[in-house]
């Protein structure tokens, strides 16, 4: 059995002693963040990307991987203890995980949230290690119109599903792209957009504008609430869950997996979309509805699952395509292009151990979130008791060292400031930044693509459609859009959207 | 009621995707074309400037029909003062070395919150000096000097 093989392989790769490490740290971090409100993973995985400079790849996907769904166990953690969604995933857990803390169930709850992300987890790594192969192996007999083509899916498809206006979306992804386009020409070896700048002549760091956005800009936005302190009271008394609960959420757990999976191949949809859809279903199949809201297991059970099978899933098109299908995964493929690894399919033939010691690091990652988790819960809830104002300047510094250190050039730092006041624009007139960060990884590939495609063809546009594969990406961006431009899908996404922002 | 333009999330987003439109077309038409089959440095740019042109017309528009304000407060403080932490931090490092820079980033980026406390800053500064120090500096072996420059030899 070659699946079987492989795992072994990953295991071997993942067991090494500085890989556990690594996953450790990852998780840790991860749990760290997801407890606390102000900051997430993209700002997390921003700060620490010029750190990973310094490691080797295995060891730095594994531990940018283990904040990422590290953060999801974290934000549950809080939601449950004091109705406070320390993710945006976790919105949906504080409906009934809060209440079924309030009646005294904080253990079980918490314990049925691990339960539930560890199988949503555990499926995941076995579907990634089925899919992954023959994706890849497809990808590899792409052409430049294909890759063209899925790029220009991927990305339409991630304006398009995410939240909010599409137009502003879409155009936010020409803003990545013409951001990408900054540096020097590969094939004319002309300084575009430079303003003179030395440093500029070289592009605009991927690490820039990702901590510019996602962390400064954040922060900005942040400083600028209200104060808000939380009273943590609740006591946890008995972890166990009774045999009835694990009967009961045996069914939503696995429902929640599969629909966390199936949102998490889709590029654009974050893990709340997964986790309200898998509770709305929830919801729907139960005998009596009317204990959602007031406590009932499975409100837990079933979202939880979704929003970590999401989270895992959403490593299938980058690690096999190269295409990052969330602001996250586009920071994964910027950790590969640091480490020089260019991203796509043939990362799987070239790198095999970086593909499924990752894939197993989840798996051993997820074990260890369990133990991390649910021993030492009182631990993680009394960090709610670090005040902000604490907390952002040392964010400040981790960032700005990290920066300086990539070119140990103040430029850099310029720049970042540059960037997080556009960035807090951006979050003050609901321009997303994910789409941006997505065309700005993916430009200058498209624009290589783009050009190559039409070298082939001389000049003739029709290649995209005359080629089958291409043609059905093609027609399926065309399809994406349609259908989400539909007054009656819009308004049900709105909707959706609402509930779970 | 209508409100103030400034105040309107479309108008601004509008107005922004055509300053970057704008200086994007503006500084493209320097670079050749080039044709579909040959294309040139400036066929990309030129084509998303173009889009983002489009765009910004549209939001600008849809801005001035309908009013959607901008929700909460714009943070002037924290938008002013904590980008100025972060060049400080830049410019301190080419100056002065680690520590001047570390100082001024933890005291200007804690100003631009509220609730500065003297002594707490003062030791949140040393915390994180001798942290980032020991695990940067002699942990990762960044090559930067503690003092440099006037203060240092």
């Amino acid at each position: 059995m070659e699946l079987f093989n492989n795992l072994i392989f990953g295991f071997s790769v993942a067991l090494t002693w500085q890989n556990l490490w690594f996953c450790f740290i990852g998780c840790f971090l991860g749990t760290l963040i997801g407890v606390l409100p102000g900051i997430g993973p993209l700002a997390t995985i921003a700060m620490l990307l010029p750190i990973t400079f310094n490691l080797p790849p295995v060891a730095a996907l594994i531990m940018l991987a283990g904040i990422y769904y590290g953060a999801q166990y974290g934000g549950s953690t809080t939601a449950i203890l004091v109705n406070l969604p320390g993710e945006t995933s976790a919105v949906v857990t504080c409906i009934d995980g809060y209440q079924m803390a309030r009646q005294g169930r904080a253990g079980p709850a918490l314990a049925i949230a691990a339960v539930g992300s560890f199988f949503a987890g555990t499926v995941c790594t076995l579907i990634i290690a089925l899919f992954g192969p023959p994706l890849a192996e497809l990808a590899l007999k792409f052409g430049a119109p294909e890759y063209f083509s899925l790029m220009l899916m991927g990305l339409v498809a991630a304006a398009v599903l995410a939240q909010g206006d599409m137009i502003k979306s879409l155009t936010m992804v020409a803003m990545g792209l013409l951001l990408g386009i900054v540096g020097t020409d590969v094939n004319s070896g002309m300084a575009r957009y430079s303003f003179g700048i030395a440093e500029l002549t070289d592009g605009i760091g991927f690490i820039v504008i990702a901590v510019g956005v996602f962390a400064i800009g954040e922060i900005i936005g942040n400083l600028g609430q209200p104060d808000e302190s939380t009273v943590f009271t609740a006591e946890i008394k008995g972890l166990m869950p009774t045999i009835n609960d694990l009967k009961i959420s045996a069914a939503p757990i696995m429902r929640g997996t599969l629909i966390g999976a199936f949102f998490g191949v889709l590029p654009g949809t974050g893990p709340a979309i997964a986790s309200f859809s898998s509770y709305m279903v929830e919801k729907k199949l139960a005998k009596d509805p009317s204990r959602f809201g007031k406590g009932a297991i499975e409100g837990v059970a079933g979202p939880e699952s979704a929003n970590n099978a999401d989270a895992q899933c959403k490593f299938i098109p980058m690690l096999t395509l190269g295409i990052p299908a969330s602001a996250v995964m586009a920071l994964m493929l910027g950790a590969l292009t640091i480490q020089g690894i260019a991203p796509g399919p043939q990362v799987m033939t070239q790198k095999p151990d970086l593909f499924w010691g990752l894939v197993a690091s989840m798996w051993i990652g997820n074990l260890m979130l369990v133990i991390l988790n649910l021993p030492m819960v009182g631990m993680w809830v009394q960090l709610l008791k670090v005040p902000y104002r604490l907390l952002f300047p040392a964010i400040m510094a981790f960032s700005c060292i990290g920066i300086y250190s990539v070119n140990n050039s103040s430029m850099e730092l310029y720049l970042t400031a540059l960037f997080g006041v556009i960035g807090f624009f951006w979050m003050k007139t609901d321009c997303p930044p994910a789409p941006m960060l997505l065309g700005f990884v993916l430009g200058p590939l498209m624009e290589e693509n783009l050009r190559r495609a039409l070298l082939i063809s001389r000049g003739d546009p029709s290649v995209f459609v005359t080629r089958p594969i291409s043609l059905g990406f093609v027609i399926a961006t065309v399809l994406i859009i349609i259908v989400m431009g539909l007054p009656a899908i819009r308004a049900k996404r709105s909707a959706i959207t609402d509930v779970a922002s | 009621m209508k409100g103030s333009l400034l105040d309107n999330k479309d108008f601004l987003s509008g107005l922004h995707f055509l300053f970057f439109g704008g200086i994007g077309w503006w500084m493209a038409r320097d670079y050749p074309f080039g044709s579909a089959l040959r294309m040139g440095p400036g066929y990309f740019p030129t084509v998303l400037s173009v889009i983002m042109l489009i765009a910004g017309v549209w939001f600008v528009i849809k801005g001035i029909r309908a009013h959607d304000p901008v929700g909460g407060n714009w943070s002037l403080r924290a938008l002013i003062v904590l980008p100025i932490s972060t060049i400080l931090f830049g410019w301190l490092m080419e100056e002065s070395g680690f520590v001047a820079a570390m100082v001024a980033l933890c005291f200007v980026s804690a100003a631009s919150g509220r609730g500065f406390k003297w002594l707490e800053v003062t030791l949140l500064t040393i915390g994180l000096t001798v942290t980032c120090a020991a695990g940067f500096i002699y942990g990762l072996g960044l090559p930067y000097p503690m003092i440099k420059g006037v203060w240092g030899y």
